[in-house]
């Protein structure tokens, strides 16, 4: 897109109306001299120098008429917005650095395996700890609620887009996205006052009537579970999934929806033989985003989970813990140690998400790819 | 199953022509099936309460309804008819915690919603005091994102017109490919690098050896938060801009700087604010790294470059976890203030957007 300008610019001359500071980019050539033409009489027009990568150019040019300065405001204005752009890479070479810098002393005075080890004691004068349950826990909470919360999400999503009446699809369609901006300590305060109660009661039923299952087992407490810490996230994460997989259904082509009614089919069919497939990738990114807000979720687990770092499959026993709950609720009382164990799990926690979102971008951007052939 | 005993077919039409449909009426005497056989399973073997009368009527229902319908109407007709009632179910499900959420943090929320909350700040409230408010928080959250977002505007932009306009080449694709990078960092591990890097490492050489959290230590970690949203969307904005009015600019000899500055810009600026107040939004929400880098506190500090500060969010999350009984109040209505807060800048920024939308 940016070169389209740029070749029109090309053409047009510097005319003689030019002043010297705007002169450089409208008779800045990239690759095709400008012609010379009775006209041009601007240095910059006449010496055709090339552009403002090439430092030495301008002073080429007429030596009774000005001189370029040595900070014109083209050049500033570049090298700012370069600058900022490198302040980007710089940020997360600096995240790196420091935080592995801060990680490395913990992870050596650690003495005991930081893979294996169930455990979080940094504190202690041999600090022990490991990253093992936490990482499961993290893991276990987001993939119980996706579970939950994306069939839920792509039914509102197909209903707000596909069959509630227009308005009201777009009414409760905005409504959901207002829900997504909620901050989640909102949640993590509602689940924690609210929501223990029922899920108390149902995981109480559950361990009567399906005890024998071992992730409905244990003699309790029950309530500040696992159960009650993804049902919290997923309740977060299903505005998310809705509005982003909705506005995916809606761009569907009204082309391939009508050809399917017109071949007879049912609502249902259409939507499975025109809506999803076309939206399949768009779904798949937006529940890796939303997998990605639950790994790193802090604030909504550390209110509601029951903090015990073991691993254990039992999802209604009181207990869970991740690694950004842990962080949130150990950092208080970490010494230096502490702080760099915590940081180690950071990481851990860091690189996790990285490849669910590197994963998902991928997918969305092969979507785009698939939308801009069909088009 | 049992209801469906109606003929489908009114005499006199031609059943070669007209498919048969189900009764408009067999869907509801379905569910009334449905409720009445749940309800007397469920009391009968005394194994649950109201909640397993709902939950088994659904799926009784569901399984009627494609029985009743697969017998009249046959299969393709009973599976949209059981999709589409899965599907409006779906919807009934997730109205319900959302609407419970809604609902809490306004009643809860209201009881606090006096003078005396946002005109002073928890310091000397003791437990058995009902008092105390918020006042240091609404500060600490202005001032942190106030400054987060002064910071991250300028370099956000200038960083999405790097991308757009100069950009070629290898850097731009390294920067993009860091901007998405930057997207997925957990708000808590944000909180932690400026731990590491301000708190531990800078801030020693200002506080006479101590590491001393403040306001402006969280505004850092927002900025980290906020700085790819703001890109991406000044991005895709700058991306709209039709190309002709970067040519008619140049055509007329406008400098390149001067035409981003002045044309390219200015057309793009609703879509950009838009994407700033979006990210403002979300910042004001974060509680993790407030929480880890401004250290919080119960007393009005004005000043965000020295001592700590506390925050909206924070507030709520300490209140959460205090033990007085008049502590719940308080995080409700402080939850209460921060959504308000969230939802006055979503609403702007989506109605904005919406009146200026531009290519689509």
């Amino acid at each position: 897109m940016g070169d389209i300008p740029h070749r029109s610019a090309d053409a047009g001359t510097g005319g003689p109306h030019v002043t010297p500071g705007h002169a450089r980019s409208a008779g800045a050539a990239l690759s095709v001299d400008p012609p010379v033409t009775p006209l041009d009489r601007t240095p910059d027009g006449a010496g055709g120098h090339t552009d403002d990568l090439d430092p030495g150019a301008g002073a080429l040019g007429g030596g009774a008429l000005p001189r370029r300065r040595a900070l014109d405001a083209e050049r500033v204005f570049q090298g700012f917005t370069m600058a900022a752009g490198m302040a980007v890479l710089g940020v997360i070479v600096a995240i790196a650095i420091f935080l592995v810098a801060r990680a490395v002393p913990a992870l050596n005075a650690n003495t005991a395996n930081f893979f294996t080890y169930q455990g979080w004691l940094p504190n202690e004068s041999e600090p022990r700890f490991g990253i093992g349950a936490l990482a499961f826990g993290t893991l276990l909470t987001s993939f119980l609620a996706l579970l939950m919360a994306v069939p839920v999400a792509l039914g509102v999503a197909l209903y707000l887009s596909h069959y509630a009446p227009r308005r009201v699809g777009t009414v409760l369609g905005f409504l959901v996205d207002l829900l997504a901006a909620v901050p989640s300590v909102v949640f993590g305060l509602w689940g924690r006052d609210y929501l223990y109660g029922p899920v108390r009661d149902l995981s109480v039923w559950l361990n009567t009537y399906l005890g024998w299952i071992p992730i409905f087992g244990g003699d309790g407490p029950f309530g500040r579970s696992i159960l009650l810490g993804s049902l919290v996230l997923a309740i977060m994460v299903l505005p998310i999934i809705t509005s982003l997989s909705r506005e995916v259904f809606l761009q569907t082509p009204t082309a391939n929806e009508e050809a399917a009614l017109a071949l007879g089919a049912t609502r249902w069919e259409m939507i499975r033989i025109a809506v999803l497939p076309y939206g399949r990738p768009g779904i798949i990114g937006a529940t890796m985003l939303g997998l990605g807000r639950a790994l790193g979720e802090t604030i909504a687990l550390a209110m509601t989970l029951g903090i015990v770092s073991t691993i254990s499959i039992n999802i209604i026993e009181n207990g869970g813990n991740t690694v950004a709950a842990n962080i949130a609720n150990a950092f208080g009382e970490a010494n230096d140690v502490g702080r760099g164990a915590l940081i180690a799990s950071g990481l851990v926690l860091f690189a996790i998400t990285l490849v669910v979102n590197m994963t998902a971008r991928a997918i969305i951007h092969r979507r785009r790819e698939f939308t801009e052939t069909a088009a | 199953m049992t209801v469906t005993s109606t003929p489908p077919v009114a005499p006199g039409r031609n059943p070669q022509l007209r498919a048969r449909r189900l009764p408009v009426v067999a869907p509801v005497g379905i569910a009334v099936a449905a409720v009445a056989v749940a309800a007397v399973l469920v009391h009968g073997t005394g194994i649950g309460g109201a909640a397993l009368v709902v939950a088994l009527a659904v799926l009784l229902h569901l399984v009627g309804l494609y029985a009743a319908s697969s017998a009249v109407e046959g299969r393709r007709r009973a599976r949209d008819r059981t999709w589409s009632a899965l599907i409006h179910s779906a919807s009934v499900l997730a109205l319900l915690p959302l609407a419970s959420v809604v609902w809490t943090l306004v009643s809860n929320g209201l009881d606090r919603m006096d003078r005396n909350f946002f005109l002073t700040s928890m310091n000397n409230i003791g437990a058995r005091d009902p008092h105390g408010g918020a006042y240091h928080a609404i500060v600490g959250t202005l001032e942190q994102v106030g400054i987060a977002t002064l910071i991250t505007v300028p370099v956000g932009i200038a960083c999405a017109i790097y991308v757009v306009e100069y950009g070629r080449g290898g850097l731009t694709q390294l920067i993009r490919f860091f901007v998405d990078v930057m997207t997925g960092i957990p708000s808590i591990v944000a909180g932690l690098f400026v731990l590491a890097f301000w708190i531990l490492i800078v801030s020693p050489y200002l506080n006479d050896g101590r590491p001393g959290y403040s306001g402006f230590a969280a505004s850092l970690a927002l900025s980290v938060l906020m700085l790819p949203t703001i890109v991406r969307s000044t991005e895709e904005m700058l991306r709209l801009v039709p190309a002709s009015l970067r040519e008619g600019a140049y055509a007329l000899g406008v400098a390149r700087w001067k035409t981003i500055l002045r044309i390219v810009l200015p057309t793009a600026a609703p879509g950009i604010v838009t994407g700033v107040m979006l990210a403002v939004a979300r910042a004001a929400g974060e509680t993790a790294p407030v929480l880890l880098v401004a250290g919080g506190g119960a007393a009005i500090n004005l000043n965000p470059f020295e001592n700590n500060q506390s925050s909206l969010a924070l507030f709520v999350y300490q209140q959460a976890g205090d033990a007085s009984r008049y502590a719940p109040a308080r995080a409700w209505a402080a939850a209460l203030t921060l959504v308000a807060l969230v939802l006055v800048l979503t609403i702007t920024a989506k109605l904005l957007a919406r009146r200026n939308r531009f290519g689509r």
